[in-house]
Order: structure tokens, then C-alpha cells, then sequence
């Protein structure tokens, strides 16, 4: 590796690509103006240029960072990818007849041609990255190597490895990235909310063809699907690193797949952004058509870009259940699996059940804008509600997937930290099956003013309301738990995030019923209730878990441990903020504050609650940069720690750290229950004295 | 045992504590219509159950973070306690009742928000991007804004006709999707005179946010009053073109995107000096403002689009010919 290679390398050429784009951008927006109108205009805030810009200048970024293999590799094929896609569509269509501004519409491409283009992009960026490989060289019958040795350093992480921590890390970076993306979104229409009137998003200002209040829609909309695909992400991250080491298997059942299934995450991230510089999408990450089956082509790619991550979360989840089932450790029955491997398996079983359902409703209006088809078009005699129903039957329980492996995390840290055993640990690892199965019967309850049959939405508040159940066993289990354990004084940050997780998620849980209760939602439905209860959940279920385990498990990864009183500062700092946050947007909700608009009315005086509520989320804002800061500066400047740091039962705990290539280099067997703290003698794992003996 | 005696008494406090800071708040909006009453009823009684389960959850445990904390130099373990399977029957169950209770407590309040009054006056909504319209069948009057008599109920008869909108007023509580193909409704009895709006609740695109209008709570006697002076002016205006075309302009919310006088929205031209001023294009090219060039913008908005006004398209409303001659007949006012 030579010393050009680097970071600021990187920064330089994503100026210098961004730049070259927009230029080149400009130059063929020129062009196709010039030709279809007879008279050429720069529009410099225009798709074109937005698209050239965003493409080349992360193409170049990542050139700098590693040269030009593994990731640029993958982006570079993406963009030819979709020119080449694009470009034989257009060709098509102009030997069948179809030209003028069918040819070139205000966009380069006409919509099936951009449609096109994309998925062949996202299926090159699969081969260029190399993510395919192994399969090609077994379908022209050569062998490959069952593993491949990684080459030693970071750069590893910006190409394809089989290594399931690698790909564990390399999903939780992506994850903190389009966390970091995500939040962008929301500070900026954060701050034209700050006061009402429009402020800089007004009708007059024009940015990727589109107008401030459009601008607004799209990264509100963005801000929404970006969070949940880096949440997805995220998760998958945790149970890619964690599970393995927790069931004692040298990798996941399927390398080839895991890699696959991250890799596909990424230009499906890249298509999401596309989205934005393409005319946008004003409908909500929700998407409801007839709205959605009207808007610019934008909306085209924000489903493409669902459609695709979806592949990741269906593959990823068949793969974390195909692992816990056939790769435990001796002796690790179903009642002695640590509790964040039942969460993952209740998480991953609702992933590979109902994510095609989301791919679905959104293939639909593809096909319906694509095709002329009439599914949702009540001209057609379609049915727009049909949709609302397919898309929640996956998008509710989406919600526990969020929520149940952060719940895993909390209730496999609290019992190392308060060193008592999990109180009641089948009644939480069947709560998790529990709040899945259930979570499967209650779509509906996003439905009740959509003009669905007006009786149906009594039984489903019935069914929302049962999820309740579950969900008290966890909080109860947790608090008897903690009851009487023995409380680390001073508390540690992993252990400070997982009590604000219980605290957060407990507001989240409790603002839940009134909005299973049909009456009372007629009122709350639509509001910033609904915006606040959500990110209530969401916080709780995922964002403060997520820190927890990711200052928890970093020294297994890294062999350091990250910066104490930055974890604190990150910690003290967020969680006040988001609780005002959070308590402030339930208020104006009830007050009759609407979501998602550009704007509000003054006369509702929310003027001043909306100062705050901004003023709390650059807070947020700033706190996660202080984390962002500690965990790239600890990789190399942590405090050394290779020992069992937590004092934790777990197997991989009892191997010094960072983690061994292929894991275990001795097998362990499990010889007791995972949480028996404070039994004396008792141990949870035993590793086989020596090697070559029979087992 | 002490703790859980100092705990039981702080979870009891700590559970009214929230309950009346809660209750003091000002949660709600005013109360503006019979329907409002079960569900802020029902939200009471959330409240109250709200405020108790916060308490005991957050009570034990930071009790327990405070006074369970580890004693300087002690490196023990806690006691080894691994469940209790008596106490989660108990809080499985428990909770089970309380679920079953609040929905057919909520299915109770949800049923006297849908109950139908024989007299209802029927009003037909029509919601559009990004504009409402209220016609009232028994009177023949078409509004912009929502008038309505107090203490008397209402059925709301709603469709779109293009995406979905949601009719909300918040003092009113209710909600209800308008779905383009269909009709749905909405039974509301004000019981405050007073001034409120119409709020969309439904993504609708662009201007979702200023798709709000003015609903007026009045007597019988001044909405009688209102009633009788509009009908007079839809008849005197149904007697010329212009007359005409203005109240389709206003039944059709068209000040929503084009300003008249300088109010109204500016996502299309405005209209003062349309007709008979010369119109700069976006490709560059200008057109005389006469019959033809109006006509034709409202037949195929999409034929000549305004300089500046590329980014939202007008879509077509379908206007007979007569009507447009109408519309044009009223711009042709407009200097």
C-alpha cells in the first residue's frame, strides 16, 4: 500500500470528482436541451448535474481511499451499469418509433429507460464489487478455496470478504454512515421548521427541478427510508458479528450469501440518494399511491432502491436462522442460547417472511407507472387502499424488526452489568417469538381513516392492543432483573445506554395504545403524536441499544475500548435532548400539528416548541458526532483492552481480543445457563482442554 | 420487604404525580363537537394508564440504581435469583384483562363517534390538490369554506379527485381519508360556535401544508342567514358568463395555484393581466394572452407552459366548453 492511499486522499478526489461531474453534467444537460428544444440552457440546479455530481464525487472518494478495486470497482460499474441500461431501453424505444420527448424527457432518459438502468446498475455494482465471483468460477467449474485469507489492515473492509466480523463491520459502518446521512436530511427541514413561513425551502427556490416545498417532501420522505435501511443494516450488523461468536461457529452458514446480502445493500443506498437528485419523491417513505404513481421518476428509484435492500434483509435473515439451527456449539440447547440469538431468530423469521410484501406493493406501482397497469388506479378499476394494506402487512412487523434485536441487546447486557441472572429468561426469549407472531395480525391499525371497512378496525385493536403483553413480560423481567442486582458505581456507557434504552422505549411502549384504540386515533392519527411515539420506539428499540452494543462488543472487535468520558458525554448529551424532542412533538401533535408538512400555521402557536425541538435536534446531531469521532479515533488510540473487559460469561469473552480470524481456535462446549451470575462455581462455557482430543 | 413497601408508596405517588401534571397540561385542543367528548373520555382513561404503568416500571428501577449501587471495594455477585414463574403468570395475565378492557372500552367510544342522526344536513367534500370545495345538495351552494350550523349533525360525503387527502379539523377530533373512485364519510355534530380550520392530514405533494380552510361554526339563524345570501349570489351569478365562470373558479379551488388580486398560491401564473398581455414561454417564445391561448391552457394545460412555472404541471380538470368559455369569460375581468 502506498502512503497516497488514505482518507485525505480520498476527500480530495470526492472535491475534484464532484466537480468533473457537475461539469460534465452541465455540459450534457446542455447538449440534450440543445438538441430536442434548438436552443441550449445551463440549468445549474438541475437533475442532470445533481446526478453527475453525486455519482462521480463518491466514485472518486472512495479512489483516493483504496484505488481502484473492491467498492470503487463496484460504483464504477454501477454508473456504466445504468447508462448501458438506459441507454439500450432508449435505443429500443427509438427502433419502435417512441421519440421526441419520449426520448429525451426533462431528464436524459425517459422513465423505463432510467427504470432499467438502475437495476442493471445495482446487479453490475454486484459483479464489479466481486461479490460474485466464487459462484461464476463454480458455474464454469472451477474450484474455489472454502475461505479466503483476508489481506491484514482496514482495507479489507472496502472489498469483498467472506469473514462474517468483516462483513459484521462493514454493515455497521454503513449503518452509521446513512445514520449520519438520514440526520443531515432531518437538520435540514429541522431548521425550515424552526419558525413558521417558509424560510430558504420557498416556492421560488429550485434545486434538482424541484421547488422548497418539494425539496422538503423528498428529504423528509429520504430521511425516513434512509433511517430504516441503515437501521436494517445496522441490525444486521450486530447479529453478523455477534451471533456467530455467540453460538461458537467459525463463521455464518453461508459466506458466499452474507457477503452477497451486504453488498446489495450498497447500491441499493446509492439508488435511495438517486432519488433525491432525480426529481425526488414527495410521498412519505410510505408511498401511497395515486400520489405515488404520479410524481418524477425520482419515486421510481426510491422503490427500486426498497426493492433491492430488500434482497439484502431476506438473504441476511435466511442466513442468521440457517446458522443458529445448524451451527451451535456442543451442548447449547435451545434454553441455554443467550437471549440476543432467540431475538435475532424472532427478528430474522418476520425479515424473510414479509419483506416481499413491501416489494411487492412497491413492484406493483412500479408496473403500474411502467406498464399502464391499473392495480391501485380506481380508472382501472383498482383499488388504492389495496396498497395501504399490502404495504403495512410488512412495514408493521418492519417495526419489530427494528425494535427486537436492540430489545436482545438490552436484556443480554443488563444481567453482565448488574451481575444477577435475566429474570425469567424463557418468559423474554418466548416474549420475542411472541411480539413477532403477533406483530403479524395487527397491520390494520395504520388504516383506521383510510376508508377501509369500518368494522374490521375493531378486531384490529384488539390484536394491537395483545402486543402489549409481551412487551410488559420484557419490562417487567428487566426491572426485576435490575431489582436488587449489584448497580456498577460508576456506571459504564454501554450500561448507561441500555437503561436509557429501557426508559425510552418504555415512553415509546406507553404512547403506543392510544393509538391502537380506534377512537382516540381518529384524533391522533397523521400528527406529530404519531411522530413522536414513533421515534420514541424506534430510539429505544434500536438507536440507544445499537450504542450500547456497539461500545459494548468494540474492544472484542478492536482490542480497545472506546473513550469513557466521550461515551458519556455522547450519552448525557443525547438523551435529554431527544427526550424533549420526542415530549415536544407528542404535545403540538395533540394540538393538531399534521405530519409531514413544509409548514404550519402560526396561528396554532407552535412557533416557539418548534425553536426547541430544532435546537434539540442539532443536539442530537452533535452528540452523535462526538460518538462518530470517538469510534473511528479509538480503532487506533483506545485504551488497550484484550482481557474480558465486562467480566462477561459469554464464550467470546473468554478469548483474549480482537477476535481470532476463524474465531474459536478451540472448540467450547456449553456446560450450564448463560446468565448464572452469582452462582458460585458455575460456568456457561468450557473449552476442550486440548487438541485432538474426540468429541 | 422495606424496599418494596417504599416503593409501592413512591410508585402510588409518582403514578398521580404524572397523572395530574398530565391532566393540567392542556392535552387537548377545545372541545368542539359531540364526537370530541368519548374520545377525550377515552384518552382520559389512557392517560390514566399511561401515568400508572410509567410509574411502575420507572420507579423500580431507578430505585433500584440508586440504592442497589455496588459499595466501593465489593466485587461480589448479587444474589442469584433466576425467575419466578408465579409472578409472570401474573403479569401475563393481569395485563391480558387490562387489554381486553380497553378494547371494548375503545370499541364503546368509537361506536358513539359513528352514531348517525336521521336530520343530518349532508354535505358532499370534494378535496383536490391542494384546495377544498363543500357543496351543500338541499341548498344548491358550493363553498370554499365549511359553514355549518351549531348542535346540528352533519354527514360529511367525501371523495377526491385525484390522490388521497385526510379531512381533519382538530377541534373536532374525527378524521377520515379521501380516497379518489370512492365516497367515504365523516358524522360530525358541532356544539361550539367559533372559527376553525380544515386541515389535510394525508400527504397530498407539494403544497400539502397550506391545504387548510376556514370552517365556521355559526347559530342556525346567522348560518340560515349565510345560506340564503349565497344561494342569491349563485343565482345572480348563474345569469352571466363571467358570473359562471367566478363560481367555477371558486368550486374548483383554482386560487389554490393562481393568485387573483395578489391572493392566492403562486405555484401557476397569476391571473390579473392574463388575457390581452403578451406571455413570455419557457422556451423562449412569447404568445398574445387571448381566448385561444387561455382556452387551450385549460383544455392541455401542458400545451404552453409559462416561463418559470415548469416544475408543477396543472393537470386537466375536464371543463366542458362551455364552462372554460365561462372561465375565460371571467379572466377576460380580471385586469
Amino acid at each position: 500500500m502506498t502512503k497516497s492511499r488514505s482518507v485525505g486522499s480520498g476527500l480530495l478526489l470526492l472535491v475534484i470528482g464532484g466537480v468533473v461531474g457537475y461539469g460534465v453534467g452541465l455540459g450534457l444537460d446542455f447538449l440534450v436541451t440543445l438538441l430536442t428544444t434548438g436552443s441550449g440552457k445551463l440549468n445549474f440546479s438541475g437533475s442532470v448535474a445533481g446526478l453527475f455530481t453525486l455519482l462521480s464525487s463518491v466514485t472518486a472518494f472512495f479512489f483516493g481511499v483504496v484505488g481502484y478495486r473492491g467498492i470503487t470497482r463496484g460504483l464504477n460499474w454501477q454508473i456504466f451499469g445504468t447508462l448501458f441500461g438506459g441507454l439500450f431501453v432508449t435505443g429500443i424505444r427509438f427502433l419502435m418509433g417512441m421519440r421526441g420527448t419520449q426520448l429525451f424527457g426533462s431528464f436524459f432518459f425517459s422513465e423505463p429507460a432510467w427504470v432499467f438502468g438502475a437495476l442493471v446498475g445495482a446487479i453490475s455494482f454486484l459483479f464489479g464489487v466481486g461479490a460474485l465471483d466464487d459462484w461464476m468460477k463454480w458455474a464454469r467449474g472451477i474450484d474455489t478455496p472454502d475461505h479466503h485469507e483476508d489481506v491484514p489492515g482496514w482495507e479489507k473492509y472496502l472489498g469483498v470478504s467472506l469473514d462474517h466480523k468483516v462483513i459484521g463491520i462493514q454493515y455497521t459502518v454503513t449503518a452509521l454512515v446513512l445514520i449520519s446521512v438520514g440526520g443531515l436530511f432531518a437538520l435540514i427541514f429541522r431548521t425550515e421548521l424552526a419558525q413558521s413561513q417558509l424560510q430558504f425551502l420557498t416556492s421560488t427556490f429550485r434545486l434538482f427541478n424541484q421547488t422548497g416545498p418539494q425539496i422538503y417532501n423528498a428529504l423528509m420522505s429520504l430521511h425516513g427510508m434512509v433511517m430504516i435501511v441503515s437501521i436494517l443494516l445496522g441490525i444486521a450488523g450486530i447479529m453478523n458479528y455477534v451471533v456467530p461468536l455467540l453460538l461458537g461457529a467459525h463463521d455464518m452458514a453461508f459466506p458466499r450469501m452474507n457477503a452477497f446480502a451486504f453488498w446489495i445493500a450498497v447500491p441499493a443506498s446509492v439508488l435511495l440518494l438517486m432519488s433525491l437528485v432525480l426529481g425526488g419523491f414527495e410521498t412519505g417513505w410510505t408511498g401511497y399511491p395515486p400520489l405515488s404513481s404520479r410524481g418524477p421518476v425520482g419515486v421510481q428509484m426510491f422503490f427500486l432502491g426498497v426493492f433491492v435492500a430488500g434482497w439484502s434483509s431476506i438473504l441476511g435473515a435466511m442466513n442468521v436462522i440457517a446458522t443458529v439451527l445448524r451451527m451451535r456449539a456442543k451442548g447449547m440447547t435451545a434454553m441455554r442460547l443467550p437471549i440476543l440469538v432467540w431475538a435475532s431468530i424472532a427478528t430474522s423469521i418476520i425479515s424473510l417472511t414479509a419483506t416481499q410484501l413491501i416489494g411487492l406493493s412497491f413492484q406493483l406501482v412500479m408496473f403500474q407507472r411502467l406498464l399502464g397497469m391499473g392495480f391501485f388506479d380506481p380508472a382501472k378499476g383498482g383499488n388504492p387502499v389495496l396498497f395501504q394494506h399490502l404495504f403495512w402487512f410488512y412495514s408493521h412487523p418492519a417495526v419489530y424488526v427494528f425494535v427486537l434485536p436492540g430489545l436482545g441487546v438490552i436484556s443480554e447486557l443488563l444481567p453482565v452489568f448488574v451481575r444477577k441472572p435475566l429474570f425469567g429468561y424463557r418468559w423474554v426469549a418466548m416474549s420475542s417469538l411472541g411480539i413477532a407472531l403477533v406483530g403479524f395480525v395487527v397491520w390494520a391499525h395504520h388504516m383506521f381513516t383510510s376508508g377501509m371497512n369500518e368494522y374490521l378496525r375493531v378486531p384490529f385493536m384488539y390484536s394491537t392492543l395483545l402486543v402489549a403483553i409481551p412487551t410488559g413480560v420484557k419490562f417487567f423481567s428487566w426491572v426485576a432483573t435490575i431489582w436488587g442486582g449489584k448497580i456498577p458505581n460508576p456506571m459504564p456507557t454501554p450500561f448507561l445506554f441500555t437503561v436509557g434504552a429501557i426508559f425510552v422505549f418504555l415512553l415509546g411502549g406507553l404512547t403506543g395504545p392510544p393509538n391502537a384504540t380506534v377512537s382516540v386515533d381518529l384524533h391522533l392519527h397523521d400528527t406529530y403524536f404519531i411522530v413522536g411515539h414513533f421515534h420514541d420506539t424506534i430510539f429505544g428499540g434500536f438507536v440507544f441499544p445499537f450504542f450500547a452494543a456497539l461500545y459494548y462488543w468494540f474492544p472484542k472487535a478492536t482490542g480497545r475500548r472506546m473513550n469513557e468520558f466521550w461515551g458519556k458525554v455522547h450519552f448525557w448529551l443525547m438523551t435529554p435532548s431527544f427526550l424533549i424532542l420526542t415530549f415536544g412533538m407528542m404535545r403540538i401533535g395533540l394540538l393538531g400539528m399534521r405530519r409531514r408538512i413544509a409548514d404550519y400555521d402560526a396561528a396554532l402557536g407552535f412557533d416557539t416548541t418548534h425553536l426547541v425541538l430544532t435546537i434539540c435536534g442539532f443536539l442530537i446531531a452533535t452528540s452523535v458526532l462526538i460518538f462518530i469521532i470517538n469510534f473511528f479515533h479509538s480503532v487506533k488510540n483506545g485504551e488497550k483492552a484484550e482481557g474480558n473487559l465486562w467480566n462477561s460469561r459469554s464464550p467470546e469473552w473468554q478469548v483474549p481480543s480482537p477476535m481470532a480470524a476463524h474465531n474459536y481456535e478451540v472448540p467450547f462446549e456449553v456446560v450450564g445457563e448463560p446468565y448464572d451470575y452469582g452462582l458460585p462455581g458455575s460456568k456457561y462455557v468450557e473449552f476442550a482442554p486440548a487438541k485432538g482430543k474426540k468429541h | 420487604m422495606r424496599h418494596f413497601v417504599i416503593v409501592g408508596i413512591l410508585v402510588i405517588l409518582m403514578a398521580g404525580l404524572t397523572y395530574v401534571g398530565l391532566d393540567s397540561a392542556g392535552l387537548m385542543p377545545v372541545q368542539a363537537s359531540a364526537q370530541s367528548v368519548p374520545i377525550d373520555r377515552m384518552w382520559n382513561e389512557q392517560v390514566i394508564a399511561m401515568s400508572f404503568l410509567f410509574a411502575l416500571i420507572v420507579v423500580p428501577m431507578f430505585y433500584s440504581l440508586i440504592v442497589f449501587r455496588r459499595k466501593k471495594g465489593d466485587t461480589t455477585d448479587a444474589a442469584h435469583v433466576e425467575g419466578n414463574t408465579r409472578l409472570e403468570i401474573v403479569w401475563t395475565i393481569l395485563p391480558f384483562f387490562a387489554v381486553v378492557l380497553f378494547a371494548y372500552l375503545g370499541g364503546n367510544s368509537l361506536a358513539q363517534t359513528l352514531r348517525a342522526d336521521p336530520d343530518a344536513m349532508v354535505v358532499k367534500v370534494t378535496g383536490r390538490q391542494w384546495s377544498w370545495s363543500f357543496e351543500y345538495p338541499d341548498y344548491g351552494v358550493t363553498s370554499k369554506e365549511l359553514r355549518l350550523p351549531v348542535g346540528k349533525q352533519v354527514h360529511l360525503q367525501m371523495t377526491s379527485t385525484d390522490v388521497i387527502h385526510s379531512f381533519w379539523v382538530p377541534e373536532f377530533r374525527v378524521k377520515q381519508d379521501l380516497v379518489p373512485g370512492r365516497v367515504t364519510e365523516l358524522r360530525i355534530t358541532p356544539t361550539l360556535v367559533g372559527a376553525w380550520k380544515v386541515r389535510c392530514a394525508e400527504i397530498c405533494g407539494a403544497s400539502h401544508y397550506s391545504m387548510e380552510t376556514p370552517v365556521v361554526v355559526t347559530s342556525q339563524e346567522d348560518f340560515d342567514a349565510w345560506m340564503a345570501g349565497e344561494a342569491a349570489l349563485v343565482a345572480e351569478a348563474a345569469a352571466t358568463p363571467e358570473g359562471r365562470g367566478k363560481a367555477l373558479v371558486a368550486a374548483n379551488g383554482c386560487t389554490a395555484c393562481h393568485a387573483i388580486d395578489g391572493v392566492g398560491g403562486n405555484i401557476g401564473p397569476k391571473w390579473n393581466g392574463a388575457f390581452g398581455e403578451e406571455v413570455e414561454l419557457s422556451d423562449g417564445s412569447t404568445v398574445p394572452g387571448d381566448e385561444a391561448y387561455l382556452t387551450e391552457s385549460i383544455k392541455s394545460p401542458q400545451a404552453k407552459i409559462v416561463a418559470g412555472y415548469e416544475s408543477q404541471l396543472m393537470p386537466t380538470y375536464g371543463f366542458t366548453d362551455e364552462q372554460i368559455a365561462d372561465i375565460v369569460a371571467y379572466i377576460k375581468t380580471l385586469r
